[in-house]
């Protein structure tokens, strides 16, 4: 309870309560409009978020992350077009429901089911922090090694069908983290004896190009559709009342988005595909799947947004993000020297718990929001794809040059953006490279320490979690094989 | 219907071995300088010499990167590169011109000042896109200038005064290095 007082005190501040309100708000904003994106707004923000407290800025990192999959639903349910990438599923059942002329009982639902699964994952999480706290100091070296090799793996093997080009860009994201001076013995790595790159390629420069100018180039390259709208009567309130019907199909969604939220590299794509197929094959209708189900838009909604808060597990009981906009949010800890990892469960508890209570009241502001004001926030979609290209270009700008004024990081931030903007044409995948570039940082240094107390190779996992999660590496890489093994033989029958 | 979202996703467009064969032949490079750009240091364990990671990760790029043109050539029935393929390289090549103008930008801006800068890129590249209209050029210059005041005004992020604002009268100089 007193850790529960002092994460309230830690949040009774004017700063962080605009925080929370820029952040609930720009996130609805940036989810309904396509083409942005969170990755796309964290990326451009990461920088100026650096000279806030280390609580002001999180909540509004924080705040765009949570809220945007809200505000992804809405252009996936009124235009069949995903505000954000996780709303991709939104729009099976959604957009036949607005065909129907449904599309307000559809919002409603997805508000509905979003705020259930943001509260629910953070009031588990609450629920389970005191656990974490004891289990945290259980990862040495040898366990967080092992977990972001773990991370890594999953990211890859996450990549259905596109598992080699996956791992290739992993590999490519280590190895641009080895760049530079090497930590301990300081010799030069692929410096090529250019004094710019003896400091290493900055993360965020990276991430910058990667996320926010592809997406400006994509952006700029593309053709400005022509989008109809049509104005929604009535209230949103009676969402609330047509979830309570499907308790089940909630409760599973939301355990299934807290379970593969904390899992490193996994998120919301599995915990959705899940939660949807279950709900399909215990539905009483599983014809309606695809075609406006209700049970359908309610798995997709509550599984996804109960991945947020848990995805911030991993990040702050062992320092290793699971995905690209908890990758970014790493580096805000980092800037103000708060280390994430076992020793902030310990020592700083009242601090992760008012990250989940900001977590939580980011839900009640967001849904409040959204009953009120979205028949004006629908007219968003309306800005047209190239024009918005130009703004994401001129916000890009900020996020690069103010983090060290330096040409050269905007030049290196353009040449990432023609290589997002690459991958992006081609659907290839993006993530690996920045998970790489941060997880490979931590397992150098973690292997390193790790074997220095290792004689047999055995040694290594002869600690019960060290064995678990080796365990759990080899049992993904056999699925990933099976599953490999039985594509093929589809293939040739 | 998870299969059928999955396929949804994994879209196949031209220029796959285009840039698969970029891949390979930029990874092929950096294992051959391996041994020019890391080092190698006497009684240090395999796990703690500075070449293990980069070796790790370039070789894996290799390894990986092959086998996915590998892949690639033989789910590809059709001739190695063909017309698409080179027309899909031309869209990537396109893009440099407005990483051009994003340089052009950062160029601008120590020299002239950040909110001039952006009063003119922003409307110029509108412009540029097609927006010929009086309004979508006002609303990139307000939008220019909203973007300037929040970040630099409010949240006073790291961006230098222009070296124009050194002729700007005492009174005014000042200002306009914090604010714009």
């Amino acid at each position: 309870m007193d850790v529960f007082l002092s994460g309230i005190e830690i949040l009774a501040r004017w700063d962080v309560g605009l925080a929370l309100l820029v952040g609930s708000v720009g996130g609805v904003l940036i989810g309904a409009i396509p083409g942005v994106g969170p990755a796309v707004a964290i990326a451009i923000l990461l920088p100026a978020t650096f000279s806030m407290d280390p609580i002001v800025g999180l909540t509004v990192l924080l705040g765009i992350y949570g809220s945007s999959m809200y505000g992804g639903s809405i252009p996936a349910i009124l235009i069949n077009t995903p505000g954000t990438a996780v709303n991709a599923l939104t729009t099976y059942d959604g957009f036949p429901m607005t065909n129907r002329g449904e599309a307000r009982r559809a919002l409603a639902l997805a508000y509905s089911s979003s705020f259930f699964g943001g509260v629910f994952s953070v009031v588990c999480l609450i629920l389970f922090a005191p656990v974490l706290a004891k289990v945290a100091p259980m990862f040495g070296s040898r366990e967080i090694f092992l977990a972001a090799l773990l991370g890594i793996i999953l990211v890859v093997t996450a990549h259905h069908k596109q598992t080699l080009i996956a791992a290739a860009m992993a590999c490519f994201g280590i190895w641009l983290n080895t760049i530079g001076l090497e930590p301990v013995k300081y010799t030069k790595r692929y410096t090529f004896d250019q004094s710019w790159l003896s400091g290493g390629v900055n993360l965020i420069v990276v991430v910058l190009g990667l996320f926010a100018l592809s997406q400006a180039f994509i952006l700029l390259y593309s053709k400005d559709k022509k989008v109809h709208l049509s104005k929604l009567h009535g209230s949103f309130f009676q969402g609330f009342r047509e979830l309570a019907r499907h308790p089940r199909v909630a409760g599973v969604s939301a355990t299934f988005g807290v379970l593969m939220g904390m899992i490193p590299g996994v998120g919301e794509f599995t915990a959705q595909f899940m939660s949807y197929t279950y709900a399909q094959k215990t539905s009483r209708r599983p014809q309606d799947f695809g075609h406006g189900s209700s049970e359908g838009l309610i798995a997709a909604e509550t599984s996804n947004n109960a991945v947020p808060a848990a995805a911030m597990v991993p990040l702050l009981a062992l320092g290793i993000p699971g995905e690209a906009l908890t990758a970014m949010m790493l580096s805000v800890f980092y800037v103000h020297n708060v280390i994430p990892g076992p020793g902030l469960f310990q020592n700083r508890m009242d601090f992760v718990v008012a990250l989940y209570i900001a977590l939580l009241l980011l839900n009640v502001l967001v849904v409040i929001f959204l009953l009120v004001a979205t028949n004006q926030l629908i007219k968003v979609v309306h800005i047209p794809d190239r024009f918005l290209g130009m703004c994401v270009l001129v916000l890009s700008f900020v996020g690069v040059y103010s983090l060290r004024n330096s040409v050269t990081d905007c030049a290196l931030a353009a040449a990432f953006g023609v290589l997002g903007f690459v991958l992006k044409r081609l659907s290839l995948p993006i993530v690996p490279i920045i998970l790489g570039m941060v997880l490979g940082g931590i397992m150098e240094v973690k292997l390193r320490a790790g074997m220095a107390r290792v004689k047999t190779p055995f040694d290594f996992i002869d600690r019960p979690i060290a064995m678990i999660l080796f365990l759990m590496i080899v049992f993904v890489l056999l699925l990933h094989v099976v599953r490999v093994w039985r594509d093929y033989k589809q293939q040739k029958a | 219907m998870s299969e059928e979202i999955e396929k949804k996703q994994v879209v196949r467009t031209a220029g796959q071995i285009v840039f698969a064969v970029g891949f390979v032949l930029i990874a092929l490079v950096l294992v051959a300088v391996l041994p020019d750009q890391t080092a190698w240091k006497n009684r240090t364990k395999l796990f703690a010499q500075p070449r293990f990671w980069p070796a790790v990760s370039v070789i894996g790029m290799l390894v990986f990167g092959g086998l996915h043109l590998w892949h690639q050539t033989r789910q590809s029935r059709k001739r190695l590169v063909d017309r698409n393929d080179l027309y899909e390289a031309g869209v990537w090549l396109a893009s440099f011109e407005y990483a051009g103008w994003f340089l052009a930008y950062v160029w601008g801006v120590p020299i002239i000042g950040y909110l001039p800068a952006t009063l003119i890129f922003a409307p110029l590249l509108s412009w540029r896109l097609g927006y010929r209209g009086r309004k979508m050029l006002w609303v990139s210059v307000i939008f220019g200038a909203l973007v300037v005041v929040m970040f630099k005004g409010f949240l006073h992020v790291k961006i230098p005064g222009g070296l124009i604002y050194e002729y700007l009268p005492d009174a005014l100089r000042s200002f306009f290095i914090l604010n714009f």
